[in-house]
């Protein structure tokens, strides 16, 4: 079934005459750039995800937010739907354009407006990029701690739509958690501040509700981030292991113990070969699992929990444990991991990177799981995983030049989705629903609560003009699915060219 | 985990009541342990207690996750915790030893550890709730990133019942600190607060803060290691740590203080130097206890000019206790209410008049 917005089962949208839209916008915003022809539409076409792609209608380019305000208001009167995007990073097409809607860019709001070391916070606008806002606090000794791995590029506006995470999630938690105030416009282009200056805010918790609603609820326009004393020290140890199964013991071994690792990652054999063929960060090739156990924080805490994690390590069955000797080394093993999902695009012409989240004693049966998968459909999985957190990345290898390969890859995503759901976990754990996991939205929830959510969606936006046929599915759409699956489900292979 | 007996899954019986009002149209008062029963305003309704719906559901350290029934005492959560080594960080109060589960997340407020590692809804991964459309449903999990769907576990925390009930919940837990001490410093006012401001900034293991008079409390929490290193660098007596215990749950001498009581949570460094009546610091500077007979609009107005907001936990103080919203945000709250509880059957009133 496909993922492209369809008017029959997504909901049908109004059909606004592109030049009468731009001759409106120029009469409002006469200083508004204005991208409509196919050329300059062409290379908004994708976020991210760029097996998806559709050519928005419009392009704008705002500089201050009152064109921002006006641009809604504007797209409120008129029914034209509005898909928000910052740096166009990520991975679930949640910025992917609509055929029928204006693309809303605001990759130009990338002032940092204040860094205050004692207030711990920085105030910065949502174009700024994730890194640069920990760049600034670094002469104060100060962070910001959430650090996905497009962190170079992705903006911290995409990153509260998203409610990002990356790898240290599990000590120092996601966007939400490093949030003190977000300042928002409605569909109706009204401002709104979910949040405060202070720890918490009066009334309903609408800052946690909005961190993480995919540009459903409103536009952020602002954002003010906790910022972090840096540890004094970080110490990585790389353990290989003979099987899956020792690792993820060796893992819940460590949580067990009482020790909360500010990195703890785990790769399977065919990860780490293409990280070591690509990066030569020193991987073991030929161990069936690595993990990379990294404490931070005061210097003499690392020191007693490098030991004592050693002990955990030895005790679960590690084959080898290596301690990096210094900043250099600590690095080189980060970078193995860190350029995981590059590496495996050596190996093959296209990949396909899943983000489902489950319990973490769950992992070698989902392994397993992901293994017969694999074989079922005809293509390698390689395995990278949050073990701290229990997200998982398995990475889909295949050839989208192949007749069939995509779709048989789409396919096998979607069935290790619901395998995460099956053992009691989710189907994306950081890189949202976006347009990508819209179908597995109808297996993670029934109608009742798809109802409710669309309930909150008509709190702040009636007419649905946000973000259209993202993050949540319509019941239509799911009941397509789900007659789908009870027609199909028995088939090692279902149609697949309907998927 | 064999379960004591008191222990009961009364989800349908919570239903059929949600169902029967809804039918019915009147109102509810959701009520657990009875201990905030101060906070907010008073709501008319049929009373609907949750007590009866309680028990660990699931508990397994290595997951570092806890699920438990909304009437589950707050103690016993926490007893169960403590046996595996673990903790709910936020250390929420439980004033009168009868707080619930369900009690502690409509409530949403978070003890004396709160700016180090969390609020309450920090810690919340998922919940069940009875809805205003007579549904039970399930939204969130019990893993710790999931990002699938609007975020309703941590939407329904601190909403005082108000979009709908609670009847399950599951919590990220964290392991105790292997060390932990308490240290009392001489130091006034002023300087706390500039201390408070230098200490942010570096890596130390503090993890409450809280200034009264001339006295400075500080816990330092971690590693044995950093903790000594700490507790040496910053000098002082080390006193026992029954004092956060107190805190958190108003047991001082501070609060009995017949004057009506204000928390003012403000931004960080930005503690009003002057405050009309008696004042206990806490969160390092970031949530001001104020003993005081100043009137409402003094005290919000203070509030707003340090960053945050002021809200009275005597009753009958004023009509309006929850710091007012701005018409823009207070028209958001009543569409979402209106959408989520058409009804408006759930604790009507209780949060702001009319919602």
């Amino acid at each position: 079934m496909n993922i492209l917005y369809d008017e029959k089962i997504d909901g049908e949208l109004h059909h606004v005459d592109r030049a009468e839209l731009v001759a409106a916008m120029r009469t409002a915003m006469p200083d508004l750039e204005i991208l409509h022809t196919h050329e300059d539409l062409k290379p908004f076409e994708c976020d991210g995800l760029s097996a998806y792609r559709t050519t928005p209608l419009l392009v704008v380019l705002p500089e201050r937010l009152d064109q921002v305000e006006t641009l809604l208001k504007l797209c409120h009167r008129m029914h034209v739907p509005v898909v928000a995007r910052g740096a166009g990073t990520g991975l679930s097409g949640g910025a992917l354009p609509l055929e029928q809607g204006v693309l809303l860019v605001m990759a130009r709001f990338n002032r940092i407006l204040e860094v205050n070391p004692e207030g711990r916070f920085a105030r910065v606008q949502p174009g700024v990029r994730n890194l640069a806002i920990s760049q600034a606090a670094e002469p104060f000794g100060l962070y910001y701690a959430p650090d996905p791995s497009s962190q170079i590029a992705c903006s911290i506006g995409g990153n509260v739509a998203e409610n990002a995470g990356g790898v240290h999630c599990l000590k120092y938690g996601l966007t939400v958690h490093n949030l003190l105030k977000v300042e928002v416009l409605t569909i109706e282009g009204e401002h709104v501040t979910f949040g405060s200056d202070a720890l918490d805010a009066a009334g309903f918790d609408l800052l946690a509700l909005f961190t993480g609603s995919e540009g459903l609820l409103g536009v952020v326009t602002e954002v003010t981030v906790k910022l972090l004393p840096k540890p004094q020290v970080a110490r990585v140890l790389l353990a290989s292991f003979d099987s899956v199964e020792k690792a993820g013991k060796a893992v819940a071994d460590i949580i067990s113990a009482g020790i909360i690792p500010g990195g703890l990652e785990m790769m399977d054999k065919l990860a780490i070969q293409a990280a070591e063929d690509f990066i030569h960060a020193g991987y073991p090739v030929e161990a069936e699992a690595i993990l990379l156990c990294e404490l931070d924080g005061v210097d003499a805490d690392v020191q007693d929990d490098i030991e004592r994690v050693r002990t955990v390590l030895a005790t679960a069955g590690a084959t080898d444990v290596q301690l990096a000797r210094d900043e250099a080394e600590r690095i080189k093993f980060w970078a193995g991991r860190k350029n995981a999902f590059p590496a495996v695009g050596r190996m093959s012409p296209d990949y396909y990177c899943m983000d489902g989240t489950i319990p973490r004693k769950q992992l070698p049966a989902v392994l397993k799981g992901t293994a017969e998968l694999s074989v079922e459909y005809g293509l390698r999985v390689a395995n990278v995983f949050h073990a701290g957190d229990g997200n998982m990345h398995p990475l889909i290898l295949f050839d989208a030049n192949q007749p069939g390969e995509f779709e048989r890859a789409e396919a096998l995503g979607g069935k290790i989705l619901e395998l995460c759901v099956a053992v009691g976990g989710t189907i994306t754990g950081e890189h949202g629903v976006g347009r990508e996991k819209i179908n597995q939205m109808c297996v993670q929830f029934n109608s009742d609560e798809l109802t409710f959510f669309h309930a909150v969606k008509a709190a702040f936006d009636p007419a649905g003009l946000l973000n259209p046929g993202k993050n949540i599915p319509t019941l239509h759409r799911c009941a397509e699915f789900g007659a789908m699956h009870v027609h199909h489900g028995h088939l090692p292979f279902p149609e697949l060219e309907r998927f | 985990m064999s379960e004591p007996a008191h222990d009961a899954d009364q989800a349908e019986a919570l239903l059929t009541q949600v169902q029967a009002a809804l039918a019915a149209g009147t109102p509810l008062s959701i009520t657990g342990g009875d201990s905030k029963a101060f906070y907010g305003r008073p709501v008319t309704g049929t009373p609907l207690d949750v007590r009866g719906h309680r028990g660990i559901v699931s508990y397994d350290p290595a997951e570092l996750v806890i699920t438990a029934r909304a009437g589950t005492p707050l103690a016993e959560l926490n007893a169960a915790l403590d046996a595996g080594g673990q903790m709910l960080p936020c250390e929420a109060p439980d004033f009168t030893g009868s707080a619930t589960v369900g009690g502690m997340v409509a409530a949403g407020l978070s003890g004396p550890r709160r700016p180090w590692v969390g609020s309450v809804r920090d810690f919340v991964l998922g919940c069940r709730i009875i809805t205003g459309h007579g549904k039970h449903l399930r939204f969130g999990g019990e893993v710790i990133k999931n990002v699938a769907g609007y975020d309703v576990s941590r939407l329904m925390t601190g909403t005082l019942g108000c979009l709908g009930l609670i009847t399950e919940v599951s919590f990220k837990v964290l392991p105790k600190p292997r060390a932990s001490l308490t240290l009392r410093l001489e130091m006034d006012r002023p300087r706390a607060l500039r201390k408070f401001a230098e200490w942010g900034q570096q890596s130390l293991p503090i993890s409450g803060a809280c200034q009264d008079g001339g006295t400075t409390l500080l816990r330092l929490e971690g590693g044995e290691s950093s903790v000594k290193a700490a507790r040496e660098l910053l000098g002082g007596e080390e006193v026992p740590p029954v004092f956060w215990d107190a805190l958190r749950n108003h047991r001082l001498d501070f609060f009995k203080d017949p004057r009506p009581l204000w928390r003012l949570a403000v931004g960080n460094n930005r503690t009003p130097a002057e405050l009309p009546g008696d004042a206990l610091i806490d969160w390092g500077g970031a949530q001001v206890w104020l003993k005081t007979t100043a009137d409402t609009a003094q005290l919000r107005a203070l509030a707003a000019q340090a960053g945050g907001h002021a809200d009275c936990y005597t009753p009958g103080v004023t009509d309006g206790p929850l710091p007012p919203l701005p018409d823009a945000l207070m028209r958001y709250h009543r569409q979402l209410k209106a959408q989520l509880d058409p009804q408006g059957i759930f604790n009507p009133g209780r949060m702001y008049a009319g919602l």
